[in-house]
């Protein structure tokens, strides 16, 4: 038997995810899918369901809260909801931030999107092994002092030495009260795998393309990230002609130019070839582009460079085509009638800008292979 | 899962002390359940029976990951119930264990004692259950679509009752129609010489209309309903065109606002007189360990903590009753008093009257949270807990301290208080227009409703009512009326 608040679980999830009861859409916050990167604090999405009440304007009022400040001191942001003057708890707060390591996003991830766990290929399947806090010892560097059972040690120490004082309780620990958090090593399997992301710097993708590809880069790399111990990524950037860079570069550039993407493709090919053998890589191209490519045959020589060399040592070709003003969109239909929907290998996404983003990661990702 | 042995000995001990402070309460009835239990019972706002809905299983996914990632954890849930039950977390430490047992027992004196409780059901439990039942039948009968957008439609309303009715003895009678003041209606003459006079206007014909027009007038006047209502769920349970299904969801719904209310109404009451007796169990009658105290104080501190952005409930009811407790036992109340304007002669005022238990335990008797700001509520109370007011400023786009005057304080602090901070809105007229469509006003008192929110809400009292519905209130200082026809929203300024 299921139990009650499963059902109730499931069918709050199908309404979530827009299967049914359309009209409830307009009250979905699905939350953003990243907030701050900067010492991992990381907001998880949480979509709510909101139903509508009579009620007041989240700003118009202002509330009562304590501390220090004078006046005209900011208190929090406008967005956040914390704001009305409530005494009790107020629901709707939609978005949690936490520090997270990137294996508990990555985790978060394949909940959200409903990931498969991804099957590794090659033979190069080694054990690694890792670290996990999980212990109390009485030695350790200071950083992993654990605070709280040092100061019960002191205290304890004091009070059967007699040293305590109840009008001036100060607990003062000596070395021998200290007390370390330790950690175990735990093992884990490793295998290998290479992303290689590329993406189309011309002049008609803007700063609201290129973060589209960041954001989108970034998860996919925690999701390949927490399903193989050894990640490797490449970046390739390219107009008319492709280069190598770093991912500081990647992300930031801002270059102007045609496009002539199997210029990126070439790089691409070759990098494979030189660095990761299709046997004991499991290697994962990323393209992103807004699709306008350069006329001149160039598509032909995109299809022939997949069709000869990328497709059979790659796992999976994405493609993923931002929206732009400028961009013809033409190179996904190109792809499209070449490889088909439903290839084995290669997958085509269209980010209708940012809230395409959750849906397309799915995509490319959905498939497990 | 029931009490295990050593926990249900520290109950023991706990229940024993807290009969001996002179609490008095419902039999509590303790379970202990694990988080994906506790969650899944928080979900259901502690009643495990109720209906089905997706709104319990959005509750859960939140907490659930809330939980996981350490955000938040629910030590304890008790519910107002003859006999309570309360919910105890499996894997908290026995300390906490106890600081919950003592919390709960405060609780569950709160609920039985004070009045605003008075009126709720105390087989909530079971009715609960009952509800369930119902909404399950309705589901079999009609499909789950059909039901569950009703009782949406339904829970976007579930604001719309009147908190004060269920304290009222007797409905309150319209006043007797008063004589209209001013001139009674004149019959109309016809133009004639005054020997003719008598012949051209009859006097018995001129009393006949003047009586008709009266008549006339009175029927113009006579609204419907009567008087405006404050409880327009229960309003449109008796008047709105539904099937009897609908009908029984609606008073199901409405049943549950009524019963949650009151605590709403006594948030900072409740959690503040529940946190004066677990301090005041834990600390001063010997149920702590010496080796608990440094875990104690910890999670007290935890339940305490102040936020700048909105006041912690536990921690401002905790200090107040102490606050009170401090100056009934010193005597600060009285004209003599507040006429005392020496700062010093007041700060040591001691009569030794020692009336401060006696007093809180009165507080709890009679206030809801506002009467308790309202009367108890210092400035020095304000001063000592550095309170302030603050309101959004539109040009940077950050809420920012406003003041730290004492009056603004206490007025936004009962502003937020007034009718849980929810917005007032009546039903004015039934039958607007005379074509049967459906008038609300919104008793504006200075804070504009949300504009999006108010639409879709009005386009979902239209699914009840099913003709047109329209909603008075004022924006940015003008009178405008939002109205919902079936097709299209409109917004007009009115007055």
């Amino acid at each position: 038997m299921i139990s009650k608040i499963e059902r109730d679980t499931r069918r709050f999830n199908e309404i979530a995810r827009g299967h049914v009861r359309k009209n409830l859409r307009n009250y979905i916050s699905r939350g953003e899918l990243i907030g701050r990167r900067g010492k991992n604090l990381v907001s998880i999405p949480i979509p709510q369901v909101e139903i509508p009440h009579f009620r007041f304007g989240q700003r118009k009022g202002g509330g009562v809260g304590q501390g220090d400040g004078e006046k005209g001191t900011p208190i929090g942001r406008g967005q956040d909801d914390a704001g009305m003057g409530k005494a009790g708890d107020q629901p709707g707060q939609h978005i949690l931030e936490v520090e997270l390591t990137l294996e508990e996003l990555a985790q978060i991830l394949g909940e959200e999107l409903e990931l498969p766990k991804i099957e590794p290929r090659g033979k190069k399947n080694i054990t690694s092994e890792k670290d996990r806090y999980s212990g109390i010892r009485r030695t350790g560097p200071e950083s992993l002092r654990h605070f709280k059972r040092t100061y019960k040690q002191a205290l304890k120490r004091q009070l059967s030495s007699g040293s305590y004082n109840s009008s001036a309780p100060l607990i003062v620990p000596i070395p021998d009260d200290k007390r370390y958090r330790s950690w175990k090593e735990v093992q884990l399997p490793e295998s290998n795998a290479v992303v290689i992301y590329m993406m189309d710097v011309s002049g008609s993708m803007g700063d609201e393309q290129k973060d589209i590809v960041r954001i989108e880069a970034f998860w996919i790399d925690t999701w390949l990230q927490s399903q193989y111990r050894n990640l490797e990524t490449r970046f390739i950037i390219h107009d008319a002609e492709a280069r190598e860079v770093d991912r500081e570069t990647f992300f930031h550039t801002r270059e102007s130019g045609g496009t002539i993407i199997s210029s990126a493709y070439d790089l691409c090919a070759e990098i494979i070839a030189r660095y990761y053998p299709a046997d004991e890589w499991n290697i994962y191209p990323f393209h992103f582009s807004d699709g306008d490519n350069w006329g001149g045959g160039d598509t032909e020589k995109c299809l022939k460079i997949l069709d000869e060399t990328l497709l059979p040592s790659a796992n999976l070709f994405c493609y993923g085509q931002v929206e732009s003003y400028y961009g013809s969109g033409e190179f996904i239909h190109d792809l499209e009638d070449h490889f088909s929907r439903e290839h084995e290998q290669v997958i085509l996404s269209e980010i209708d800008g940012r809230d395409g983003i959750y849906d397309s990661i799915k995509e490319f990702l959905g498939k497990g292979r | 899962m029931a009490l295990p042995k050593e926990l249900a000995k520290e109950r023991d001990r706990i229940r024993a002390q807290a009969l001996e402070y002179g609490l008095d309460f419902f039999e509590v009835i303790f379970e202990v359940l694990d988080f994906h239990q506790m969650n899944e019972v928080a979900s259901y706002m502690g009643f495990p029976t109720r209906y089905p809905h997706w709104r319990f299983g959005m509750e859960f996914e939140r907490m659930r990951k809330s939980y996981a990632y350490g955000l938040h954890r629910i030590y304890e849930m008790v519910i107002n119930n003859d006999p309570c039950y309360a919910y105890l977390l499996k894997s908290n430490a026995t300390i906490d264990q106890k600081i919950v047992m003592a919390h709960v027992y405060a609780h569950a004196d709160f609920f039985k004692k004070n009045f605003w409780f008075a009126p709720t059901n105390r087989k909530m439990m079971d009715e609960m259950a009952n509800h369930a039942t119902r909404v399950r039948q309705f589901i079999d009968r009609y499909g789950l679509e059909e039901v569950e957008e009703f009782i949406d439609t339904c829970l976007s309303l579930d604001n719309l009752i009147d908190v004060h009715a269920a304290y009222v003895k007797q409905p309150a009678h319209p006043p007797e129609e008063t004589n209209e003041e001013g001139e009674t209606p004149q019959p109309a003459r016809l133009p004639s010489k005054g020997y003719m006079d008598r012949f051209i206007n009859p006097p018995a014909e001129l009393r006949e209309d003047a009586r008709r027009q009266a008549e006339e007038a009175k029927a113009r006047k006579q609204k419907f309903p009567a008087q405006p209502q404050q409880d327009v769920l229960l309003f449109l349970l008796n008047h709105a065109p539904l099937d009897p299904w609908q009908q029984d969801i609606l008073a199901i719904i409405r049943e549950e606002a009524y019963y949650f209310a009151p605590q709403a109404m006594t948030k900072i009451m409740n959690e503040g007189w529940a946190s004066y007796w677990h301090t005041t169990i834990m600390t001063q009658s010997g149920v702590m360990e010496p080796a608990e105290v440094v875990d104690y104080a910890d999670h007290h501190a935890g339940t305490v903590a102040m936020n700048p952005h909105r006041i912690n409930p536990y921690k401002i009811g905790l200090e107040l009753y102490r606050d009170i407790e401090d100056r009934w036992n010193k005597g600060q109340f009285g004209r003599e008093y507040e006429a005392c304007d020496d700062r010093a002669v007041k700060a040591t005022w001691d009569q030794k009257l020692g009336l401060g238990r006696e007093k809180i335990f009165e507080v709890r008797r009679i206030y809801n949270d506002l009467g308790f700001i309202d009367t108890f509520l210092t400035e020095e109370f304000c001063l000592r807990y550095k309170l302030f007011a603050y309101k959004f400023n539109e040009r940077t786009g950050y809420y920012e301290i406003d003041s730290r005057e004492f009056q603004r304080i206490k007025s936004q602090l009962l502003r937020s208080l007034t009718n849980r901070g929810q917005p007032v809105i009546e039903v004015q007229d039934a039958n607007f227009r005379n074509r049967g469509e459906l008038y609300l006003h919104h008793k504006h008192d200075g804070v504009d409703l949300d504009i999006t929110y108010g639409r879709d809400t009005l386009a979902n009292l239209f699914q009840i009512w099913s003709r047109p519905v329209y909603l008075e209130t004022t924006l940015d200082g003008t009178r405008r009326l939002l109205s919902y026809n079936g097709r299209e929203h409109a917004l007009r300024k009115i007055g």
